[in-house]
């Protein structure tokens, strides 16, 4: 074994040493003393982590017997999460020390669900993936119910573990089909195996891998938990919820289905465009009717994974880089929308979630109505904003592909979705103002809100050529 | 061209007003009267850059002029550049967003800064339209129009003003996303965004039809031809003055100018394939929506509805196939993007006074109101199409092409004109004429010096096209000419077989020995 081979898991060992180091500090430091300090070094770490993958960690290839990628695919991945792992932990500080529940723990429960997530985008092995699903999941499971005084939250961290198992029991019930009738569980193995001939069981295996997966990336039909869980969460975990691990779950589906059922594209392409359908119509149509934000946020993002499916079932190159594309460009708006989402607090400092209280906020914080309005609009895919690009990237894969059908129903159905952004910029922007929320008291959470505005502002379209450059080595990668 | 870029400085300068009119500091009238000022700097300088434009445009000269080219984006550059065609649009746009922000000085009394940067960044993305070469670009400009639009309709709009905004949006979008399909496969096949090369591309028959299709569902929409033309007098009657002036001006517009632009060069053999629907969806549109004008009680409606049946000479003229046809639709274009916006603005002059649309609440004008009857009366007399006025010239020449082309479809179009000098002569006896026995009415006070400052403009260049219409046939004539020379291999015969008579030659004989 040789320096290579461990620097290529750089990243995890990183955060495996450091959020175990803040594990003691916090079992041993005073809780209410640290949360901040805890939080800077988590974010130290992962900007490390990111730093890390400079070296061979983003290109040593296929390392520890195949179990293991250090890809560009698999570094463009962990850029993003552990990007939008940060900004998860920057914007909870000030939600939990306004609540009274700043733990330290939060910030290391983070770090560990990114470490998961690293190993899923780099999975080789069905093996690694699941232990990297677990660790992220079991990470998860614990956010979800951080607030231990919230009943909502509770209920969220119950409902998200109890379904969450039955999806890896799913996961785990093809990885089992798939190992029996392959005889390896070895994605390149697997590859082989179906490139032979594909027997009903391997077909089945498939089946269960996808519904599996597809719970995780909340996909329908398997998208029940999604509005619940990230009603009941509190804010930043439901962003965090809403971006990191989607992004994971989708790049480890795409590894999946080129990597290990290539040969097979023609049995999952289908699935694929059905879920992917199927998400839009759910996604826009379920979100007309929500009257509270985050509910409306989980339908809105049930729906953008139905438009990142679409470069999935492309199956090609450029299909790869769009569903990648799409989720940098999602990932922005989605924190950027949570991020107002945070601002929205009664005068008494307690969080407020309805729709209604929008009413009439270009009134009362000009400035906040123009950033969610921008992050809406965006959402919806209006050109000049950058929302639009995501879209028009897996459209313009789907049409390369010759799946022309399904980007015509996919873009006719994005009108759908855009009346319940329009319903957000109509609360805003058209009602009479109801009580105006409290000011904004955050340096940090100003300056993530502007930054992710400007990202997705015309602005954003410059830095398409770097998008599109590394996106594009990290489909490469996978062919 | 040299290094100097126009075209960008228009495209930046309204956004940098917007922009700066968004972060204006002080206290909110002070605010309100900095934005006013910022926008009516901004519009007249982007207008003076405009006439600057059109004096250095090389008639004769190269098809494409003042062009630009940066490939900062990766898929799709920042690639612009005019023709005579664009020319025209992008200065009757400039020349109208000065009179929309003066109309709105008065008029818009609450979030004047958020008013001013909207339809700053309306200008900007509509020069962008008609100044983009480069496919996506084009859409980028075309869809983004919508979002300032929604905001002006939404917030500023009357009583019905939310339905009316969502209207608009929901279906130009659904409209607009099947052309980005189609673009996207267009840009696969052909290998380029360039639209100039997208123009001389020949796409196989059997696809163009799809295209066609897809194209057509956007412009159609846009333009907005019979039936899907319903969401223009919701959002017309809903928006504020300006925001119907801008868009019966201009943004109608677009669709006419997706046609020229994409729809005829681009798939001739599908133009003349499914021009049948054209002429259908015209004729239509011609007798029906001027008939519903007929019996509109509010003011705003009824012009609106007599914007979709004079989109419709439009159509008509474009897919005529011929000269007289497409020249005669520019012209209407430009006519009635001129016409409306001042019918728009004579209706918002009485409507700033009673606050009503209902023309019964009116009556009698021309007794209190002499200065705005008269205007009022030009700006009818256009739109019905009296000869002198910029009216006559689109809708004669649009129907002589028309005329080549099949003469069903000239002599149902024509019976238009009736009933356009029908609804409008109609409106303008309820308004102006009959005794002014309505106390409200009477004390109406005549036009402002701000007001006389919005139409009078407006009635110069109606005139000014009216009676010497070749200042804006020059610049388009050589534009019309490659156009005809690309789509003159699908050219579908005509049923009128006109022939050249004796007088025709002879003075085709004289033109030869003048030169």
């Amino acid at each position: 074994m040789d320096w290579t081979t461990i620097l290529a898991v750089a990243p995890e060992l990183i955060l495996t040493l450091g959020g175990t180091d803040l594990l003691l500090v916090c079992a041993f430091g005073k809780q209410y003393r640290i949360g901040r300090r805890v939080s800077i070094y988590a974010v130290l770490l992962l900007v490390a982590c990111g730093l890390s993958l400079l070296g061979p960690a983003g290109n040593a290839g296929s390392v520890w017997g195949g179990l293991y990628n250090a890809d560009a695919f698999a570094a463009f991945s962990k850029v993003l999460i552990y990007a939008t792992a940060a900004v998860s932990i920057l914007m909870a500080i000030r939600f939990f020390e306004r609540a009274g529940e700043m733990q330290p723990e939060y910030p290391v429960l983070i770090l560990f669900a990114a470490l998961g997530m690293g190993f899923m985008v780099s999975a080789g092995d069905l093996m690694t993936l699941y232990i990297g699903l677990e660790i992220q999941s079991l990470a998860a499971y614990v956010m979800a119910s951080f607030m231990r005084r919230d009943t909502r939250s509770a209920e969220a961290g119950l409902k998200y573990f109890v379904l969450g198992a039955l999806a890896s029991g799913i996961l785990l019930y093809g990885v089992s089909l798939l190992y029996g009738f392959t005889g390896t569980t070895s994605f390149d193995g697997i590859a082989a195996a179906m490139a032979e001939d594909m027997s009903t069981g391997e077909l089945f295996g498939l089946v269960f891998v996808l519904a599996g997966l597809a719970f995780k990336i909340s996909a329908v039909p398997f998208h029940m938990w999604t509005p619940d869980v990230y009603e009941g969460a509190p804010t930043p975990v439901t962003a965090f919820f809403a971006s990191a691990p989607k992004i994971a779950a989708v790049a480890l589906s795409v590894r999946v289905v080129i990597d290990a059922m290539g040969p097979a594209t023609e049995d999952w392409q289908q699935i694929v465009i059905f879920v992917a359908l199927a998400s839009i119509i759910l996604g826009a149509v379920a979100a007309i009717g929500q009257s509270n934000i985050k509910r409306l946020l989980a339908y809105s993002s049930i729906n953008n994974i139905g438009f990142a499916l679409i470069g999935v079932a492309a199956a090609t190159e450029a299909g790869v880089a769009a569903t990648m594309s799409y989720m940098a460009i999602y990932v922005v708006m989605t924190l950027g929308a949570f991020l107002c989402v945070l601002q929205m607090r009664a005068a008494d400092g307690k969080p407020v979630e309805t729709i209604e209280s929008l009413s009439g906020l270009s009134r009362t914080q000009p400035w906040l109505a123009a950033a969610l309005a921008v992050f809406m609009f965006s959402l919806a895919g209006i050109p000049p904003l950058l929302g639009f690009w995501a879209k028009f990237l897996v459209f313009d894969a789907a049409v390369a592909a010759g799946l022309f059908s399904l980007a015509v129903a996919g873009i006719a159905l994005s009108v759908i979705g855009a009346y319940y952004y329009l319903k957000i910029i109509k609360t805003m922007y058209f009602d009479d103002a109801a009580p105006a929320y409290a000011p904004a008291d955050s340096r940090i959470e100003n300056g993530l809100i502007v930054a992710s505005a400007l990202a997705v502002s015309p602005l954003g379209y410059l830095l398409l050529p770097l998008l599109a450059l590394t996106s594009g080595n990290a489909a490469a990668a996978l062919f | 061209m040299t290094g100097f870029p126009i075209l960008s400085i228009m495209i930046a300068l309204p956004l940098a007003g917007a922009l700066i009119a968004l972060f204006m500091p002080g206290d909110e009238a002070r605010r309100a009267q900095a934005a006013r000022v910022i926008a009516l700097a901004a519009t007249l300088a982007t207008f003076a850059l405009g006439i600057l434009l059109w004096a250095s445009y090389e008639i004769g000269g190269p098809q494409w002029q003042f062009t630009e080219y940066a490939p900062v984006f990766g898929r799709f550059a920042w690639a612009l550049g005019i023709d005579g065609i664009a020319l025209m649009l992008i200065m009757l746009s400039v020349f109208l967003m000065p009179i929309c922000v003066l109309a709105s000085w008065k008029a818009i009394r609450t979030r004047v800064p958020e008013y001013m940067a909207a339809f700053l960044f309306m200008e900007t993305l509509m020069i962008g339209v008609f100044t983009a070469q480069d496919l996506f670009l084009f859409y980028i400009f075309f869809e983004g129009g919508l979002i300032p639009m929604y905001l002006i309709i939404g917030i500023w709009g009357g009583a019905e003003r939310i339905y009316a905004s969502y209207k608009f949006f929901l279906y130009t979008l659904l409209g607009s996303v099947l052309m980005l399909i189609a673009m996207l496969w267009m840009v696969q096949q052909a290998g380029t965004t360039s639209i100039p090369a997208l123009m001389n591309h020949d796409f196989p028959a059997g696809a163009q039809t799809w295209l066609w299709l897809a194209f057509f569902a956007s412009f159609a929409v846009k333009m907005p031809m019979w039936p899907v033309h319903t969401w223009l007098p919701d959002a017309h009657v809903q928006a504020p003055t300006a925001g119907s002036v801008i868009l019966a001006g201009v943004l109608l517009k677009m669709g006419g100018y997706g046609f020229i632009r994409f729809s005829l060069p681009m798939f001739p053999e599908a133009s003349a394939q499914l021009v049948w629907v054209i002429f259908t969806l015209s004729m239509v549109a011609v007798v029906y929506t001027s008939l519903v004008a007929l019996v509109q009680r509010d003011m705003k409606k009824l012009i609106a509805y007599s914007s979709v049946a004079h989109m419709a000479f439009v159509t008509v003229g474009l897919f005529a196939f011929n000269r007289q046809g497409i020249e005669g639709a520019m012209i209407v274009m430009l006519s009635h993007g001129l016409v409306s916006g001042a019918l728009f603005l004579c209706v918002g002059v009485i409507y700033d006074r009673l606050h009503t649309r209902e023309i019964d609440r009116y009556g009698g004008l021309s007794d209190n109101m002499p200065r705005y009857a008269l205007l009022f009366m030009l700006f009818t007399m256009a739109s019905v199409g009296l000869p002198g006025t910029s009216g006559f010239v689109g809708e004669f020449l649009a129907l002589v092409g028309a005329y080549e082309a099949n003469s069903w479809v000239a002599f149902v179009c024509t019976t238009g004109i009736i009933l356009a000098a029908a609804y409008m002569l109609y409106l303008y006896w309820r308004i102006c004429f009959g005794t002014l026995d309505k106390p409200e009415v009477a004390k109406m006070p005549d036009l402002s010096l701000r007001e006389i400052a919005t139409l009078g403009p407006i009635a110069a260049v109606v005139l000014w096209m009216g009676v010497y219409p070749e200042s804006f046939l020059a610049p388009i004539r050589d534009d019309v000419g490659v156009l005809l020379t690309r789509i003159e291999r699908a050219d579908p015969p005509g049923d009128a077989q006109l022939v050249m008579g004796a007088g025709a030659a002879l003075e085709a004989a004289h033109d030869e020995g003048a030169h």
